[in-house]
């Protein structure tokens, strides 16, 4: 299975706004990209221009990305109460 | 400012013990948590050890939606294309009360947040903790979106990646070598079905921990625990080492490419996949741990960074409950003294050194180093399977006396530089 089709499994309410934001210009210098191989949902990904872009909306709320960024340009906080993802399991 | 005697943040274990602890205390209890329901946030392997608990909160427990107790326990170290498994069965597993149980976060944590609600504790969905609010370098409330609410104490049981205790400057930043990310899939299958494939009785379950060439090396390993009607199915890696190993690959493929063996495959053959998560361990020991207290204000659980990765058994769980069930009984004190100042709240930390939890955090301080040395995670596990599979291996050839040929061979592998070393830092656990 797909780790997309893996997360349409999830249930998420989705608030208008990113909880996670990006510095550009530190993404710009970055070489190792450690967001792209960390995130357990694979929502880092780099847009046709090269920027470093993340789709929140499928996001697990682990914060690991936020950790394995070395260089600080991951800020991420958890979504507002109601949004985010809704464990039925956990 | 509204104003009550206790604010707890974060609806999950840690946070909904201390309410427990302190629902018969008459003070005003407000727990406030951020996702629909408590739990719903949550994440486990996993089990839970009941033993360590019972002191502490001894009835609860009894009606708890528990999903399997474990009758049976089973290490695997997994090579290049073998693995040998290790297979504890005891007597002991069947005595009640039963030593541990299997669970689901989103079931469980609901339950208990009933039960706390049902004594009296006002525990309040959907309410994101935005910050803290300070008066003279005293945490006097918190403000959650445009409202304010004071405390005399609050109580930061805001998870493993805890803001509040930054905010409050009792941790220092968060670094990749404090934590590790667990990753799941629920899988659903019908109870008969888990039963027959695990050789369990009814309601009994297994719990399966792996190493080996499942991480490629990297800090980690995989797990399988039985629930009633689902296995819980994942991989725990470090972030230093997903940071560092080559050749790089995107850590979630790691779980795919882990299924497609034949050791697993065909235990979840059938099964639906009916959920995937994601959440932080930590892995930092007690060397990473935060100040545990500030005036009016506790860290409990992971926000306090009690967690223990003991190689065979993975701790957070209990600590997090035993942690909230103690600072409930330091608020009960402070209150008594009507002094919720650091002095007064230090009780908290004289308690957890009188606990198990930092008894075995101290005891199993060299661990996080141990977990460092990539040769755990590929050298080893690969060198148990390939003795085991020579042993079993029957060719055309005559078989030559094992006994002379093994020794050579693991006396080439194991003594050495490397290994000696290996084996004085293994002595220290």
């Amino acid at each position: 299975m797909k780790i997309t089709e893996k997360l349409a499994l999830d249930a998420f309410k989705n608030d208008k706004e990113s909880h996670i934001k990006l510095n550009q210009e530190i993404c710009r210098t970055c070489r190792e990209r450690f967001c792209i191989y960390a995130c357990p949902a694979n929502l880092y990904s780099l847009n046709e221009r090269g920027e470093m872009v993340v789709e929140f909306a499928g996001c697990l709320e682990c914060g690991t990305c936020m950790v394995a960024c070395i260089y600080g340009s991951v800020q991420w906080n958890y979504p507002r109460g109601e949004y985010g993802v809704q464990y039925r399991y956990g | 400012m509204e104003k009550v005697d206790v604010i707890i943040v974060g609806g999950g274990l840690a946070g909904l013990s201390c309410a427990y602890e302190l629902s018969d205390s008459g003070m005003t209890i407000l727990v406030l948590e951020r996702g629909d329901f408590s739990g719903s946030k949550n994440v486990t392997g996993g089990r839970l050890y009941l033993r360590p608990i019972l002191k502490y909160l001894p009835e609860v427990w009894k009606g708890a939606p528990f999903e399997r107790h474990v009758t049976k326990e089973r290490i695997t170290f997994m090579g290049k294309g073998n693995s040998t498994t290790f297979e504890l069965y005891s007597d002991r597993f069947q005595e009640e009360p039963y030593p541990s149980y299997t669970l689901l976060r989103a079931k469980f944590d609901r339950w208990f947040s009933d039960l706390v609600s049902e004594k009296g504790v006002f525990v309040i969905p959907q309410k994101r903790v935005d910050d803290l609010i300070k008066e003279d370098g005293r945490v006097i409330g918190v403000r959650t979106g445009d409202e304010e609410i004071g405390a005399d104490c609050i109580v930061a049981a805001d998870g493993i990646l805890s803001f509040l205790s930054e905010k409050a400057g009792l941790r220092s930043p968060f670094q990749p070598e404090q934590f590790a990310v667990g990753f799941k899939e629920i899988i659903q299958l019908d109870s008969r079905t888990i039963e027959d494939r695990f050789g369990l009785g009814e309601g009994e379950g297994a719990a399966q921990l792996f190493i080996g060439s499942l991480t490629r090396g990297r800090m980690g390993g995989g797990f399988l625990y039985t629930n009633r009607e689902s296995l819980s199915l994942g991989l725990v890696i470090g972030i230093e080492s997903l940071n560092h190993m080559e050749p790089r690959e995107e850590v979630y493929r790691l779980l795919d490419e882990f299924k497609e063996r034949p050791e697993i495959k065909n235990l979840i053959k059938g099964g639906e996949i009916v959920e995937y998560s994601a959440h932080l361990l930590a892995e930092g020991g007690i060397h990473y741990m935060p100040k545990l207290y500030t005036d009016g204000m506790l860290l409990v659980g992971d926000a306090a960074g009690l967690g223990l990765n003991m190689l065979v058994t993975v701790r957070g769980m209990e600590y997090a409950i035993v942690s909230g069930v103690l600072a409930g009984r330091t608020i009960k004190r402070a209150k008594e003294r009507n002094d919720f100042s650091a002095a007064s709240l230090s009780e908290y930390e004289r308690l957890l050194n009188e606990s198990f939890i930092l008894q075995e955090m101290k005891s199993f301080q060299h661990v996080p180093s141990l977990l460092s040395n990539p040769r755990l995670f590929s050298k080893y596990p690969q060198l148990i399977c390939d003795l085991f599979e020579k042993l079993m291996w029957v060719d055309e050839e005559p078989k030559g006396r094992i006994y002379q040929s093994k020794i050579e061979e693991l006396k080439r592998q194991l003594f050495n530089w490397e290994t000696f070393k290996d084996w004085l830092q293994f002595r220290k656990i």
